[in-house]
């Protein structure tokens, strides 16, 4: 059936309802009748009302309600303006294919105007995917039914057991049985049958996933005085037994996301500060701008996103070394420009990166905008890697940790590896000596200054990925930075890395007992007890101290 | 210290200058001058800014239409720049120096707070535009944001009785506006019979981004069987990474959904919405409402800003409201004077953008309707739910211990900003 609608011809849109019921009444009569009852219903405002209809059209046993039911939770689902009557849609340029939520066929291309969508909340989609997936608990394909069971698992009801126990007798797969048996379990915790719901407790008892944690909780729930509702004595011996199993494995796995939430602060740390371990820790320089070098380091990634907005995931890898070249560049022009005149001098160092910092932030403000910038984060850094139910960790801090460690040897090398290394380290222990010995300082102080500042802008690749980039992004970091550095040492890149760490995992084990402000509060406090006793940190330079230029 | 000083005294410097201009401009002929007093620099600008061009917008429309009592408006545009102690400063310039008539401005509470005690010593008017925690009314301001029984109850029952919540968590960020409201809720949710331990309250310090630890509790607070859901006051820029971190823990809006009371269409325009779609935000305005008054006005501000990317939002709407408000009661008083003004805004009535008619109250807040939206990828929120009328503002909340007995009624015999009712008295200042 062609058919072209047209915008203000009622002629055409008559016949066409004409030519529809014609069509509809004649071929599919009866096996349709039931969706045509339901299909209208979908357009009412009351979500209760939505619900009660999406369950109905769950229950019509027909490919076109699954497809319907897709439709509308994928927001397709709309409707016409000037008839109600609904459609399915399909973005084409910048119209609608529009086609018949009956039987597919394509209706007309209209534009948005003219149609409006079938609103949908939380609470309709996830019934709608809920009774999607008891459909699809049996489907052939092994990926969907790990996903329908996925989301069972998370709402099932009584109901469902038959379904279930039937998909468990057809299942092959040996992880989807297991997954399955403890869906039927998490049900039949609550069975009559005593046996039934003692061997449900020992299923769950072995099992990390949240909700059997939640059901043996509610199978112990106390009175007001204290005793227990339930009344089986086995019952409650076992479900204690289980509950005590599965909370010594849950408070292992709670330590060790801690302990990897505490690694993954302690690598932002160690990012953030390692440019400035460089520059203040080695040259003595007291940068206040370092924080700027880190942001024009995430601006950086921003730009590389715009020019190529058709590889995200590749613009990031080539934001590493552009951002290490203009936040280097910037370094130089700063130590030639402003620095080189001062050494000697920290006080007015830092008063004058400070206001260099102003300066660049302004710069952005100016240049960029003054609003934060959207980075987009490519999929393979978004999502976790879940080790089982209770402890998955994040994509995008699994990265940023490794990549951390990376910039820190690489750094290592560096210093230590190379010729420019060498005569970083001899400028900073004895620069005279240096001299004599017919090293350019200068040359080496602004080649260095520039290596602290390159490695900052590559610390704002990072950050773009976990924070805002705005123009006041840098401010954030710096006084972490400045507190890693004087914590660890100055003049000791391995003390920055013990230092970033040993604040992260304080900070992290910490802020479950006192919460993330007092956590910040305490860890400082603690830092400042911690210089008085050691002013040169946790691993102060031994020998002569490279002191004064 | 020395860092905090120095950028005082460069946005002094700056400031200065720009008003300096301004005021040469202003001595020119009899006009009625309006104050602005948004933030054009610094943290708020982001979103103050918008509220500044609002009111420009309003005045020139004003003017078109003849001005009012026969007089052209005059805007008069300060910069407090996000310094709330330099909010207080300007009120008293706009006032004394620039004798102002009216003033529009303000964001964050702690802003207000300190324009207060200047704008009542100096008998001034101030229209206030945001949602905040209520606990507060003054002769001398207008509020026309939503209070919290304007936007928190309301998105609370939502959460209740359509998504049958059982368990919160009310997360915020560390100062007053945050603190109070999740006061007010929580208190709130006791009453309805939420037990004390199916309540998380966490707050989390301003531009907050390493939301591992806090996330990975809600997810474990949540997977108890029970359905749970965020209550967000969390401030400005820190949601982003607190939404990105939810995406990544596969936290989806079905699961753990997130009201929050403070991204609007404004805040989503600059950021990858990708990990907040289908969450929730509360507010008395959406830009996608569709209805007459709101296209015109969306039409009208894409033009004065010349550009048709230009977002709408709540306050602006609230901003809008205040203004037709002000000039009505202007017209109605046949004055500017703060105390003629001030008794003839009572009963105002102006349209709202999103339907029905926005009265001011006795108490100096709005009765507005109440909306409930979902986020969408396109950066607009598509209403899920609304009050069937309007709601009326109640200055103080009945939920708390200590305000549950006072009113706020500035008709009358009373003529009180804090009324108790039990023991019949005026607490006064």
């Amino acid at each position: 059936m062609k058919f072209i609608s047209q915008k203000n011809n009622l002629g055409l849109h008559l016949i066409y309802i004409i030519l529809c019921l014609i069509f509809a009444t004649n071929v599919s009569a009866e096996n349709n009748a039931d969706l045509e009852k339901l299909i209208p219903q979908l357009q009412v405002k009351n979500f209760k009302k939505k619900i009660a209809s999406v369950k109905q059209l769950a229950e019509i046993n027909k490919p076109q309600s699954i497809t319907i039911l897709e439709a509308l939770l994928d927001s397709r689902l709309y409707y016409q303006k000037a008839d109600k009557s609904v459609v399915i849609i399909q973005k084409k340029d910048h119209k609608y294919e529009i086609f018949s939520p009956l039987d597919n066929t394509k209706i007309g291309l209209v534009e948005k105007k003219t149609i409006k969508k079938i609103t949908t909340n939380n609470k309709l989609r996830k019934t709608i995917r809920t009774l999607l997936a008891q459909k699809k608990i049996s489907h052939t394909e092994l990926n969907i039914r790990q996903a329908a069971l996925k989301e069972i698992l998370t709402s099932s009801d009584a109901s469902l057991l038959p379904v279930l126990q039937q998909a468990k007798k057809n299942e092959s797969d040996e992880s989807q049985k297991d997954l399955l048996t403890l869906a039927i379990a998490l049900i039949e915790v609550d069975s009559k049958d005593n046996s039934i719901r003692l061997s449900a407790i020992k299923i769950l008892g072995n099992s990390v996933f949240p909700r059997a944690k939640g059901k043996l909780e509610q199978v112990l729930l106390t009175n007001d005085q204290g005793s227990f509702i339930e009344q089986d004595k086995d019952i409650i011996t076992a479900s204690q037994k289980a509950l005590k199993r599965i909370n010594s494995k849950l408070s292992l796995f709670s330590n060790l996301e801690t302990l990897f939430f505490g690694l993954s602060l302690g690598s932002v740390l160690l990012l953030a500060a390692i440019g400035l371990s460089i520059t203040f820790g080695v040259m003595g320089v007291i940068n206040m701008a370092h924080g700027e070098l880190i942001m024009l380091g995430a601006y950086t990634t921003y730009l590389v996103q715009q020019a190529m907005p058709n590889d995200i995931g590749l613009s990031l890898i080539v934001a590493i070394p552009a951002a290490f070249i203009v936040s280097g560049l910037f370094g130089i022009a700063i130590e030639r420009g402003v620095i080189r005149h001062l050494y000697g001098r920290p006080l007015e160092t830092l008063l004058a990166t400070f206001g260099i910092s102003l300066l660049l932030q302004q710069m952005v403000r100016t240049l960029i905008s003054a609003q934060n910038v959207p980075v987009i984060t490519p999929s393979w850094l978004s999502g976790s890697l879940v080790f089982n139910p209770a402890f998955a960790i994040t994509y995008n801090r699994i990265y940023i940790f490794f990549f951390a460690l990376m910039v820190f040897a690489l750094l290592m090398l560096i210093l230590k590896k190379t010729s420019l290394g060498l005569q970083v380290r001899a400028v900073a222990k004895n620069r005279s000596m240096a001299t004599a010995m017919g090293i350019k300082t200068q040359w080496v102080d602004s080649l260095t200054f520039g290596l602290g500042s390159g490695v900052a802008g590559v610390a704002g690749v990072a950050l773009s990925q976990l924070t805002n980039v705005g123009p006041n992004l840098g401010q954030a970091y710096i006084i972490d930075s400045f507190m890693v550095v004087v914590f660890g040492g100055v003049e000791n890149l391995w003390g920055t890395l013990v230092a970033a760490m040993t604040l992260g995992i304080t900070n992290k084990f910490l802020e479950p007992w006192v919460g993330a402000v007092m956590s910040k509060i305490i860890v400082l406090i603690f830092l400042i007890i911690f210089i008085q006793k050691r002013p040169n940190g946790l691993f102060p330079q031994k020998g002569r101290s490279s002191g004064g230029h | 210290m020395v860092r905090k000083s120095l950028r005082k005294l460069a946005l002094a410097a700056v400031v200065t200058a720009s008003t300096l201009t301004l005021a040469g401009a202003a001595w020119a002929a009899d006009t009625i001058k309006v104050g602005v007093l948004h933030s054009l620099s610094g943290t708020m600008a982001i979103s103050e800014t918008t509220l500044k061009d609002t009111v420009l917008m309003m005045i020139e429309e004003q003017n078109k239409k003849g001005g009012l009592l026969g007089k052209q408006l005059e805007a008069v545009v300060v910069d407090p720049a996000s310094n709330w102690p330099l909010f207080a400063e300007k009120t008293r310039e706009l006032i004394e120096k620039e004798k102002v008539d009216v003033i529009f401005g303000c964001w964050t509470s702690v802003s207000r707070k300190s324009v207060l005690p200047v704008i009542e010593e100096l008998n001034g008017l101030l229209f206030y535009p945001v949602q905040y925690e209520g606990e507060e009314s003054s002769k001398n301001v207008f509020y026309t944001g939503a209070a919290p029984n304007q936007q928190a109850i309301p998105a609370v029952d939502y959460l209740m009785n359509d998504l049958e919540v059982k368990r919160w968590v009310l997360a915020g960020t560390d100062y007053v506006y945050p603190r109070t409201t999740n006061k007010i809720l929580e208190a709130y949710l006791i009453a309805k019979g939420v037990k004390k331990e199916d309540i998380m309250i966490n707050y989390t310090p301003f531009g907050h981004s390493d939301w591992q630890s806090i996330v990975s509790d809600i997810k474990k607070f949540g997977s108890q069987g029970k359905k749970t859901a965020v209550v967000s006051t969390i401030n400005g820029d820190a949601n982003v990474p607190f939404y990105k971190e939810l995406g990544n823990q596969n936290i989806s809006s079905e699961d753990i959904p997130v009201i929050a009371f403070s991204v609007g269409e404004e805040e989503l325009s600059g950021i990858d919405t990708k990990p907040l779609v289908g969450h929730l935000a509360a507010w008395n305005y959406f830009m996608s409402v569709e209805n007459p008054e709101n296209e015109a006005f969306i039409k009208k501000w894409q033009a004065f800003i010349k550009s048709d990317k230009r977002v709408t939002n709540d306050p602006m709407e609230a901003t809008y409201i205040g203004f037709e408000m002000w000039a009505k009661a202007v017209a109605k008083a046949k004055s500017v004077e703060t105390d003629a003004v001030e008794q003839a805004m009572i009963g105002v009535e102006v349209a709202n953008l999103t339907g029905g008619m926005a009265v001011m109250n006795k108490n100096h807040h709005l009765s507005k309707p109440v909306l409930i939206g979902e986020i969408q990828d396109d950066g607009q929120i598509e209403t899920v739910w609304s009050t069937e009328s309007t709601v009326a503002g109640d200055a103080w909340s009945d939920f708390l211990p200590s305000s549950k007995d006072l009113i706020s009624d500035w008709t009358a015999p009373i003529k009180c900003g804090n009324y108790n009712t039990k023991t019949k008295k005026c607490l006064a200042k």
